[in-house]
């Protein structure tokens, strides 16, 4: 329990619904065969490390950014393109991640030193610039990262399909590389959220929920905010970077669609309002409803869309090509009842700490 | 104190803008070790304003502020506190949606120079909740250390800003108008608190306040700032019987003496 940090989920249904997750993303190998699934559940992982990142910024310090994609895709590019210019070995893969992370830090130090002093709305637009500016960079010196279209690259044997670790089936599944490259992604996933628990739940952690209150009265105190901020910052980015990399190592792939762009800060941010800010707890529910939704919707549309072949008109509404629209409705709906997110919904009616 | 000994806080000649308007204009003032001075004068006088720069929230236009000695006009409030300096605001200043408790302990672990533990539980460092949980006695605000902050009534609120500056355990004190607002059976613990500090005899207290009453019985000096400029400065009788007093008090011009 000492490792742990203490910061109980607090509420009988939150506890039940991130232990069915735990549950399924453990075993979701075993549990949902096939391809899609798999790669649905290593989704959620990376995402759930990328949307508690984030929560450190947005909800546990006040701090508005948009270049939490960058960092994602300063992991992606930097294991990604490694293991395409180098060999398919782990030193080549721990050395890209290594350079990645060494990149990303040091530019969230940068950004946070020149900017954090600035007002928040101003600290969200430099951070929206430099996201596009590293975009736009990305995509133009496409002869080093392949351009729109990226890189798919080799990676290390172990983590290849045609690599069996036992000759007969376990459970009914192919014990191969790409079972332990799902337990790669888990695993990290897992030890780096109680990190971070961890992390919020720090005399640290507790001075940047008081900046968040009052940063006057914490600066009064003789804590100065901006080193905090920028120390929360570089956390942070230091994790988005890891989640980048976890995402090119399962995909075998990295390109600006998959890292960069702006639809996915998009989705992280509606992960973190759905989950709940502030809590950690929130960006596993989140990341959870928002991967499954987004890949499962689709499916679901179409078959209603059959079932409802005999009425034109609403089938036309469920029609597979307008599951974004249902989606967008589905997260308005949810903002609109939950404002306090899931976790908050959960929890409310108990005393404020 | 002893005469010619380094005052524990000094300002000179220290000044600020805003546009034309000098809040505080040219105020050179001392303070000793073991002092107890009362800064009084109408309101707009510019006292919290001269409070904002001594600790820091505030650059001055020209001058400078010392403390033990040396220079600290460049630097900002949080080195400022670290270094000593203690301030209850006039107008109330916590944080808001954590607990009576958390807002005193995070002033604990300031003191103990403790936030950049990163890996350790904050809850299990024992002693900082304890030491909260003791200042939180001492002002009688035991019974609500659960409560968030803002559900406090202003009094409550009044104490715990000074609960707050208490655990950062400074040695110059700064209170700005502590007892405003507060309920005549509240505001005798916070006048005994300060007592107590003075009795302590190693403290440098600043104490802006209007009752003068208050200002009679607990000062060892008075100075008057009047549209931000220092007026008057000496012994309580003599400071509150002299005519400029009595004339800044009415809002009478202070004629080109
Ligand atoms: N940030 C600011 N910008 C512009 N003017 C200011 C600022 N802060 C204070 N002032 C002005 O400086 C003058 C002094 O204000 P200050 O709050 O220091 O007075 P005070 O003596 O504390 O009064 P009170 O007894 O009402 O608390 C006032 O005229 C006020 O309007
Ligand atoms: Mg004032």
């Amino acid at each position: 329990m000492s490792l742990l940090s203490g910061d109980l989920p607090r509420s009988r249904i939150l506890s039940l619904l991130l232990l069915a997750v735990l549950v399924g993303l453990a075993f979701a190998p075993f549990l949902f065969g096939g391809a899609q699934p798999i790669n649905t559940a290593a989704k959620v992982c990376v995402f759930i490390l990328l949307v508690a990142s984030y929560d450190l910024l947005i909800g546990y310090s006040g701090i508005v950014s948009f270049a939490h994609t960058m960092f994602f895709g300063i992991g992606g590019y930097g294991v990604g393109l490694a293991l395409y210019y180098g060999t398919a070995t782990w030193p080549v893969a721990l050395g890209g991640l290594a350079a990645a992370l060494v990149t990303g830090v040091l530019l969230a130090f940068a950004i946070g030193l020149f900017s954090l002093r600035v007002r928040a709305l101003f600290y969200a637009m430099i951070t929206l610039a430099v996201a596009s500016a590293f975009a736009v960079l990305a995509s133009q010196l496409s002869a080093f990262t392949g351009g729109e279209d990226g890189r798919s690259f080799r990676v290390p044997d172990a983590l290849r399909p045609g690599t069996k670790f036992l000759d007969a089936p376990l459970f009914g599944v192919d014990v191969n590389g790409r079972l332990l490259a799902y337990y790669i992604v888990f695993l990290t996933v897992l030890a780096l959220f109680l990190l971070l628990l961890r992390i919020v739940n720090s005399p640290f952690g507790r001075v940047l929920q008081a900046i968040r209150e009052n940063e006057f009265r914490a600066e009064a105190l003789g804590y100065r905010v901006v080193r905090y901020r920028v120390a929360a910052n570089c956390i942070a980015a230091a994790l988005a970077v890891v989640a980048g990399g976890l995402n090119a190592l399962w995909l075998r792939y990295t390109g600006p669609d998959t890292t960069l762009s702006f639809t996915i800060m998009m989705d992280i941010l509606l992960m973190v309002v759905i989950g709940g800010m502030g809590t950690l707890y929130g960006s596993v529910l989140g990341a959870t409803l928002f991967v499954v939704a987004q890949n499962y919707l689709q499916k679901l549309m179409g078959s209603a869309a059959q079932a409802l072949e005999a009425t034109p008109l609403l089938a036309r509404l469920v029609d597979p090509d307008r599951w974004l629209l249902w989606l967008g409705v589905l997260f308005v709906l949810s903002v609109y009842f939950f404002p306090t997110g899931i976790v908050g919904r959960l929890r409310s009616g108990r005393q404020a700490r | 104190m002893a005469a010619g000994a380094v005052p524990v806080l000094e300002t000179r000649g220290l000044t600020i803008r805003f546009g034309g308007h000098a809040a505080v204009d040219d105020v050179s003032c001392a303070f000793h070790r073991g002092s107890l001075t009362a800064i009084v004068g109408p309101n707009g006088a510019g006292k919290t304003t001269y409070f904002n720069l001594v600790s820091g929230q505030l650059r001055p236009t020209a001058g400078r502020v010392l403390l033990d000695g040396e220079d600290v006009t460049a630097l900002g409030p949080a080195l400022r506190a670290r270094r000593g300096m203690g301030r209850a605001f006039q107008l109330t200043n916590l944080f808001p949606n954590l607990s009576v408790r958390e807002n005193v302990r995070l002033a604990v672990q300031a003191r103990a120079g403790g936030g950049a533990d990163i890996l350790s539980r904050w809850d299990s460092r024992r002693a900082w909740i304890a030491t909260a949980d003791r200042i939180l006695e001492e002002v009688a605000l035991a019974p609500v250390a659960g409560s968030p902050a803002a559900t406090l009534p202003h009094g409550d609120q009044r104490k715990l800003e000074v609960a707050v500056m208490m655990a950062l355990e400074p040695h110059v004190f700064m209170f700005d108008e502590p007892t405003a607002g507060m309920s005549a059976e509240e505001v005798p613990v916070v006048l005994d608190l300060i007592r107590r500090l003075k009795a302590s005899g190693d403290k440098t207290i600043l104490l802006v306040e209007h009752k003068m009453d208050v200002v009679r019985s607990l000062a060892d000096r008075i100075v008057v700032l009047h549209q931000g400029r220092l007026v008057a400065d000496g012994p309580p009788a003599e400071v509150i019987a002299s005519p400029v007093v009595q004339e800044a008090y009415l809002g009478v011009p202070v004629g080109a003496t």
